[in-house]
């Protein structure tokens, strides 16, 4: 059948071969373009940690094969003699970060609460964003504060007040003298520091509980409070434990506000009085006076002794928050 | 609405050579995965003429208008077997599906307009209708050149006269029923020889639905149009075709007022007399 | 012949109204407590959201008190004076920042976006997973031990502090905080503007990157702005990369001073004057860092208005 010819402006038509095979090269290499760019920037993250991992173990290699096992377990730490244990430094990461959690958690959790559950809609915004802005200050803003702030008012109210008038000073947490810095000024600033993670991430997990838990408890005469604990924090409690866990992490990595609070001393004692170190802390404060390859390594293996802790935390972390979520929600 | 009488004049015994037919399938079939979707369809679709594809939801027409313009590969498990011929400049039909031919220069020669208006919402009026020139074979025109064509555009698409003083806003301060107009003259403004259009009113008001009714009735003129619908009305009132699927088939083809008067097929019967749907 | 007692003695009252009352007076009481317990919690809620609260206006009264005072126009035109000489400033470790948070965008921002659009366009693959799961476990990283990796590979070997040092450092940084904004806001954009472009004629990357990534920017641009604001405040990664500079330098192969540096240094020495520097420093530092965030969401709202060709 014979068709009539348009007339006007009508694109050239496709064809085989030739133009249309120019054509194809044209579009089709831009689509190869793209895809190999946008891999090759995907394949920069894995490769990026790969080289992560590589640096920071053969840094801290040369101590590590020095001191085997026992630069976890030695608590000599002497630069003189070339003798480097970390743990004191590992026992400091550990106990300023859990303190850090026992202390911002139940605030976090009750700021979240108050926030989904009890606040008035003109105070949510503003608190939320108070809250959420502690998330932006600087860790060296947080430090500074601390050295002049805060520790001065631990030596000289609250460390005598837990010590003397709670008498707490007989247990051996709080024994010692008081200096200032200490284990305790750590874990109070990094709890503050952590509270905005885990107050947002519980947050997000209540407000997501559906409204018909809340309604069903409520419904059969619950009081606000018991439809919170029974109906509702039962539902996030995954959510919640991904949230503590996301800062624990963060707070073991914590670096410049511990080391200018912390008294960084090479330190194992139960008293929250006493100055510590964290592996941070330590690699923070000595790296600059470092003597020697070895010191120098010494202070690198703290750091890889911080990657291995931070890897496996965020493991047990995805695993709890797997396990959590799979098991029973509600009583 | 449109006289019953010069559709009829079209009739399919004597088709004047303007109405040629531009575009149609041989032995089409479409699939997504194992599903076949389209079954076997041989369907003209003649130039200066509205084409409707009615049929109930399922029936494979918006496949069907989606492997017109190679739009339905886009999904992962599509395939199709079969010929789609598109006429060249010179008129030589070709298939759209052969071997080294580029989708995307198929596409540039076949507009499509979908159910739910989609503007570009960075961009504002006038780009939006400028969009499909970026990528046109020549590359972008000049500014001057591009006004002309978007006003142009914007005129055959009887929307000049309520966005002129608002070319340089954003397309998404328009209504549903503007939007849709301006994503017609969208297509239209690389003046491609066929224009496809995917229910096109399913979201509209009925007063942006009038108008767009309208607009395609009146775009047959210079296009071959093909529009999918599941309103009967809305095929009676715009095309000078129709046809029927069912379950990927093809049961039935004919001039519109043929077809709703007096259909050749018991299910297509069936069907506009709302026995099912 | 005695009939048994209860039955004599039954009084004309029935003794289970007896316990009745009893029980209601009980669950009363019970009811009454659980309302009790109820608004003591509630209460100890809003005692926590006021401790919570507390830290961050403390910390920014003391800054406002101390920084002002030694803020002066001198602190943002004078580089550092030694000790015991009055004044000074801190204008080396501002351009310090801005050079080196520079170079961390310039490592940070293309890397962030490329694998976001990956991610957002080749979501259900098991490359895309591991991405992904891969960038959340850069993104937990503590940033000393990003510093441990910039020094070991481009400080070690060269036996030189430098700018670049600190810049890969924070871009190591920055790239999964950019990466998982450009993939939300990506997939946000729906299927049918690529459709319609597609449509068009538009091949694939011009859909994406004229159309898709162009409807996303406005929250990619945030994203990108919350992850600068976030790395200009870094310290511990860049003791000993950029390791700081007393002096005037923008050099990249050479060490440089940045503001949170700086602070540090002054913040632990025992000089007075330093301390007031200190606590100006982080003034402005924390101004920056507010700036940022307001300024993000202005860009945020420009956008969405007319686009321009």
């Amino acid at each position: 059948m014979t068709e009539a010819t348009l007339g006007g402006e009508v694109p050239a038509a496709p064809r085989s071969g030739g133009a249309a095979g120019a054509r194809m090269g044209g579009a089709a290499f831009g689509d190869r373009a793209y895809q190999l760019a946008i891999l090759g920037f995907a394949l920069f993250i894995p490769l990026l940690l790969v080289a992560i991992a590589g640096a920071v173990v053969s840094a801290g290699w040369p101590a590590l094969r020095e001191f085997g096992g026992s630069f976890l377990t030695s608590s000599r730490w002497d630069a003189v003699n070339g003798e480097f244990g970390a743990a004191p430094a590992i026992f400091g990461t550990l106990v300023s970060s859990f303190l850090a959690l026992l202390i911002a958690t139940p605030l976090a959790v009750g700021v979240a609460i108050f926030l989904s559950e009890f606040a008035p809609s003109w105070l949510r915004q503003p608190v939320a964003f108070l809250v959420d802005l502690l998330a932006a200050v600087p860790s060296v803003v947080y430090g500074l504060w601390g050295i002049f702030v805060l520790v001065p008012v631990l030596r000289e109210h609250v460390m005598p007040f837990l010590a003397d008038t709670l008498k707490l000073g007989r247990t051996p947490f709080f024994s010692g003298p008081a200096y200032g810095p200490s284990m305790l000024a750590a874990g109070l600033v990094l709890a503050i520091m952590v509270l905005p993670y885990v107050s947002a991430v519980t947050r997000e997990v209540l407000l997501a509980v559906p409204r018909s838990q809340r309604e069903a408890a409520l419904a059969l005469g619950a009081t606000r409070w018991e439809m919170i604990w029974d109906a509702v924090l039962p539902y996030a409690r995954s959510g919640i434990v991904g949230g503590i866990i996301l800062g624990l992490g963060r707070a073991l990595g914590e670096t410049m506000a511990v080391t200018m609070v912390i008294g960084n001393r090479h330190e194992l004692s139960a008293s929250l009085f006493a100055p510590g170190y964290t592996l941070a802390s330590l690699i923070a404060n000595e790296f600059s006076e470092a003597t020697g390859d070895l010191h120098l390594s010494a202070l690198m293996a703290a750091g890889t002794t911080l990657f291995v802790l931070t890897l496996i935390v965020n493991a047990i972390a995805r695993w709890l928050v797997w396990q959590v979520a799979r098991g029973p929600r509600g009583r | 609405m449109t006289e019953v009488a010069t559709r009829d004049a079209a009739s399919t015994a004597s088709r004047p050579a303007e109405h040629a037919a531009r575009l149609f399938t041989e032995s089409l079939d479409a699939f997504f995965g194992e599903a076949h979707v389209v079954r076997d369809v041989n369907l003209r679709f003649d130039d200066r003429q509205v084409t409707a594809i009615i049929g109930p939801s399922g029936c494979g027409k918006s496949t069907l208008l989606r492997c017109l313009n190679r739009m339905h590969e886009t999904v992962p498990t599509a395939r199709v077997r079969g010929r789609v011929l598109l006429a060249g400049a010179d008129g030589t039909p070709q298939d759209v599906y052969t071997r080294g031919v580029d989708a995307i220069a198929v596409r540039r020669r076949v507009g499509m307009v979908f159910q739910r208006p989609t503007p570009f919402p960075t961009l504002s009026v006038r780009d939006n209708v400028a969009a499909g020139l970026r990528v046109a074979p020549g590359g972008m025109p000049p500014r001057r050149e591009v006004d002309r064509i978007v006003e142009d555009a914007l005129r055959r698409a009887a929307l000049w006269d309520e966005v002129k003083d608002r070319l340089r806003e954003s397309a998404t301060g328009l209504s549903g029923g503007q939007q849709q107009r301006l994503c017609i003259a969208r297509a239209i403004a690389t003046r491609p020889p066929v224009l496809l259009l995917d229910e096109p009113t399913a979201s509209l008001d009925p007063i942006s639905t009038q108008k767009v009714e309208e607009l395609v009735y009146e775009l047959r003129r210079e296009l071959t149009v093909v529009i999918v619908t599941h309103n009967m009305q809305q095929a009676a009132r715009v095309s000078d075709r129709t046809a029927f699927m069912l379950a990927g088939e093809l049961v039935e083809v004919a001039p519109t007022s043929t077809l709703f008067t007096s259909p050749g097929d018991a299910r297509t019967e069936a069907y506009i007399t709302g026995r099912f749907g | 012949m005695s009939a048994p007692a209860s039955r004599r003695a039954r009084p004309r009252r029935p003794h289970p109204s007896g316990h009745q009352r009893a029980f209601a007076e009980r669950t009363v009481r019970t009811i009454a407590r659980r309302r009790v317990v109820s608004a003591l919690m509630m209460t100890l809620t809003y005692v926590a959201a006021a401790i919570a609260t507390l830290p961050l206006l403390f910390i920014l009264f003391h800054l406002v008190r101390e920084g002002a005072a030694a803020l002066g126009p001198d602190f943002f035109t004078s580089t550092p004076r030694p000790v015991g000489e009055a004044g000074g400033g801190m204008a080396n470790a501002i351009v310090g920042t801005l050079v080196v948070v520079g170079i961390a965008s310039a490592v940070g921002l293309p890397v962030g976006v490329g694998a976001g659009l990956y991610l957002a366009e080749n979501r259900g693959t098991r490359l895309a997973w591991t991405v992904r799961f891969l960038s959340d476990v850069l993104n937990g990283l503590p940033s000393i031990v990003l510093g441990i990796f910039a020094w070991d590979l481009l400080v070690r070997p060269f036996g030189q502090f430098s700018a670049i040092a600190g810049g890969m450092a924070l871009g190591a940084i920055m790239i999964p905080l950019v990466t998982r904004a450009t993939e939300e806001m990506i997939s946000l954009v729906p299927g049918s503007l690529r459709e319609a472009a597609l449509a068009l004629g538009y091949p694939r990357w011009r859909t994406s990157l004229t159309i898709v990534l162009r409807t996303a920017l406005p929250g990619i641009v945030t994203g990108a702005l919350v992850a600068v604001a976030r790395v200009a405040g870094e310290t511990a990664p860049l003791l000993f990369t950029a390791f700081g500079n007393q002096f005037w330098s923008t050099s990249v192969t050479q060490p440089i001073a940045a503001l949170p540096l700086q602070i540090f240094t002054y913040a632990i020495s025992p000089y007075d004057e330093w301390h007031a520097q200190a606590w100006a420093g982080a003034l402005v530092l924390i101004a920056i860092v507010l700036v940022i965030s307001v300024v993000s969401r202005f860009v945020t709202r420009a956008r969405f208005g007319t686009g321009s060709d």
